[in-house]
């Protein structure tokens, strides 16, 4: 089956958060939302879960005992310890008895927690808490895993370890999606749609993203900003013709994912049509 | 380029915690330092060595060829990943408030902001107001730039403007020291440091930190059960779509899928700064 948004919209009084958003995820693949804070992540996320009410479009999702979610500000309860945390969760979700302890046991083993079962939710590290929240999450192995931006402001260490569970969910079968802000972190998609001010401005793979890129870009290897749409990277910049010449100075450049990304959003700000 | 910051053998301690032990770390002008560290690793506390606003417990710190003091403070624009700014002052007031407690010559509003000057801060968008941030720690015009994670949480064209702003800067003279997790930020540095337990482990511009590093790219038919395999055999696996990547000997991994009859093409490729930097902090956290 696969779970998703057709066409959804969701208005709160006089401002459309999201904005006809289409948006697929199937079992066994990782979909990643990309936008800054305020592009409609979250709204999106939220809609998909059932908690943000659509006024246009449809959502399709599984029942929500099937719905494993973790919104980006919390995710578990600092007054209980690791294990009461996921006994809480799962029982909520009707995983009792035997069951619990040994998907707790496998699951503390896999995130690395083990060690620290009896420890309150406070008194763990930013990063063990959002790998016990995805845990927790993970507990009644949900058919639909929806993360809001579970690796911000984590460390790589602890991103790595995140991103290991998240694949090895998609892996045993379960549909993913998950918002970032970083970019480099979109090309672990299978599919990446990318938002701004609400509206999906690009969809697609990775490579079929990088494969869309319309008109050339090019290298300028000087401090002076060039003739035409230019962004600064490292001391050189990137300058992009959609169509047309490069300029003289430039030299030609294949895209990368990254320039890719930062191309559609200038397209959508520049109203480039494509 | 003149040395802005030197920090030398500098140890921190916390009663018997070493919160940074040896550390070297130059700044200097026209160039942007990349800090990276796992959480706990000891950037914070360097930067507060350099700040002034701890003395280390042995070793050398340097800002402008003297001791941080208040001086030299002047002399330095910080943005904390909290921005520091005003909320419920506008963008102008921010700017006014800020050179006048630098007691700087109140340079004007920079024209790309000068559409925003009248809004109060909290009622912008986040990327403008990170860019206010920036506009505000530049405009008392600071010799060094400290900047902790200064893209957290905006678009990809934001980012890129603010880049801009920061290069722009350097290009004028400014070093700048960036701290951050994103490994796209960490990519625009002309040099980095990255730092574990304490220590500098790896120091250099990125492809010096990335070195010959290489990475075993699997493509399987079976992505699902190539992960698995090779996730259970202790190796940290980097899913991208359908296709696997793994550090280390390709043959080892070739092995591994052969040995549970899988068919896949390897090929070696090389590794990203996140594979690298996880590869470091494991690394030295073995020795």
């Amino acid at each position: 089956m696969t779970w998703g948004l057709e066409s959804a919209s969701v208005r709160f009084g006089a401002c459309l958060a999201l904005d006809n958003v289409t948006l697929h995820a199937e079992p066994s693949t990782v979909n990643i939302l990309v936008g800054g804070d305020g592009a409609g992540k979250s709204t999106c996320l939220r809609a998909l879960v059932g908690l943000a009410r659509l006024c246009g479009g449809a959502a399709r999702r599984p029942l929500k005992r099937e719905i494993g979610y973790v919104p980006a500000t919390a995710g578990l309860y600092s007054d209980l310890t690791v294990e009461e945390n996921l006994a809480f969760s799962g029982r909520a979700y009707g995983v009792t008895g035997s069951e619990l302890a040994k998907r707790s046991d496998d699951l503390l083993e896999h995130i690395g927690l083990i060690g620290a079962r009896d420890r309150l939710g406070a008194h763990l590290s930013g990063g063990m808490q959002r790998k016990l929240a995805v845990g927790t999450a993970l507990l009644h192995a949900p058919a639909l895993l929806v993360l809001d931006e579970p690796t911000t402001g984590v460390d790589p260490m602890s991103r790595s370890e995140l991103w290991r569970l998240i694949s090895a969910a998609a892996a045993e079968g379960t549909a993913v999606v998950v918002s970032t802000t970083y970019v480099d972190e979109a090309q672990r998609a299978s599919t990446v749609t990318l938002l701004d001010r609400g509206r999906a401005i690009e969809s697609g793979s990775p490579a079929e993203i990088v494969a869309a890129v319309p008109g050339r870009l090019g290298i300028v290897r000087s401090r002076t900003q060039p003739q035409g749409l230019s962004w600064r990277w490292a001391s050189s910049w990137r300058v992009w013709a959609p169509s047309g010449p490069l300029p003289e100075n430039a030299e030609a450049l294949q895209p990368d994912f990254e320039d890719a990304v930062i191309i559609a959003a200038l397209a959508d700000e520049q109203g480039v049509t494509r | 380029m003149t040395v802005l910051t030197q920090i030398r053998d500098v140890t921190m301690r916390f009663g018997s915690f070493a919160a940074v032990e040896s550390v070297d770390l130059t700044v200097s002008s026209g160039e942007v330092v990349g800090l990276l560290g796992a959480n706990g690793a000891g950037k914070t506390t360097v930067i507060r060595l350099l700040l002034g606003l701890l003395r280390p417990s042995a070793g050398e710190v340097s800002l402008f060829g003297a001791l941080p003091s208040i001086h030299t403070r002047r002399r330095v624009g910080y943005v904390p990943q909290t921005l520091g700014l005003y909320d419920d002052l506008t963008v102008g007031e921010n700017w006014t408030f800020t050179s006048a407690a630098f007691g700087s010559a109140r340079p004007s509003l920079p024209a790309s902001l000068s559409d925003s000057k009248d809004a109060l801060v909290r009622t912008l968008p986040f990327g403008l107001q990170r860019r206010v941030a920036l506009a505000v720690a530049f405009s008392h015009q600071p010799e060094l730039l400290v900047l902790d994670e200064p893209t957290s949480g905006v678009g990809p064209l934001s980012r890129a403007r603010l880049w801009q702003d920061i290069r722009e800067s350097a290009d004028g003279g400014t070093g700048v020291l960036v701290t951050t997790h994103s490994m796209d930020e960490a990519e625009q540095c002309d040099r980095l440091a990255v730092m574990v337990g304490g220590r500098v482990a790896v120091e250099g511009t990125v492809s010096d930190v990335i070195g010959n590093r290489q990475v075993a790219q699997v493509k399987c038919d079976d992505w699902r059960k190539a992960f698995t395999v090779l996730d259970a055999a202790g190796l940290i696996v980097q899913v991208q779509g359908e296709m696997l990547r793994v550090p280390g000997s390709p043959d080892h991994v070739e092995e591994l899928l052969a040995q549970h009859k899988l068919d896949g093409t390897v090929q070696t490729v090389p590794a990203n700064l996140e594979e690298v930097f996880v590869s470091i902090v494991l690394g030295t956290s073995r020795q």
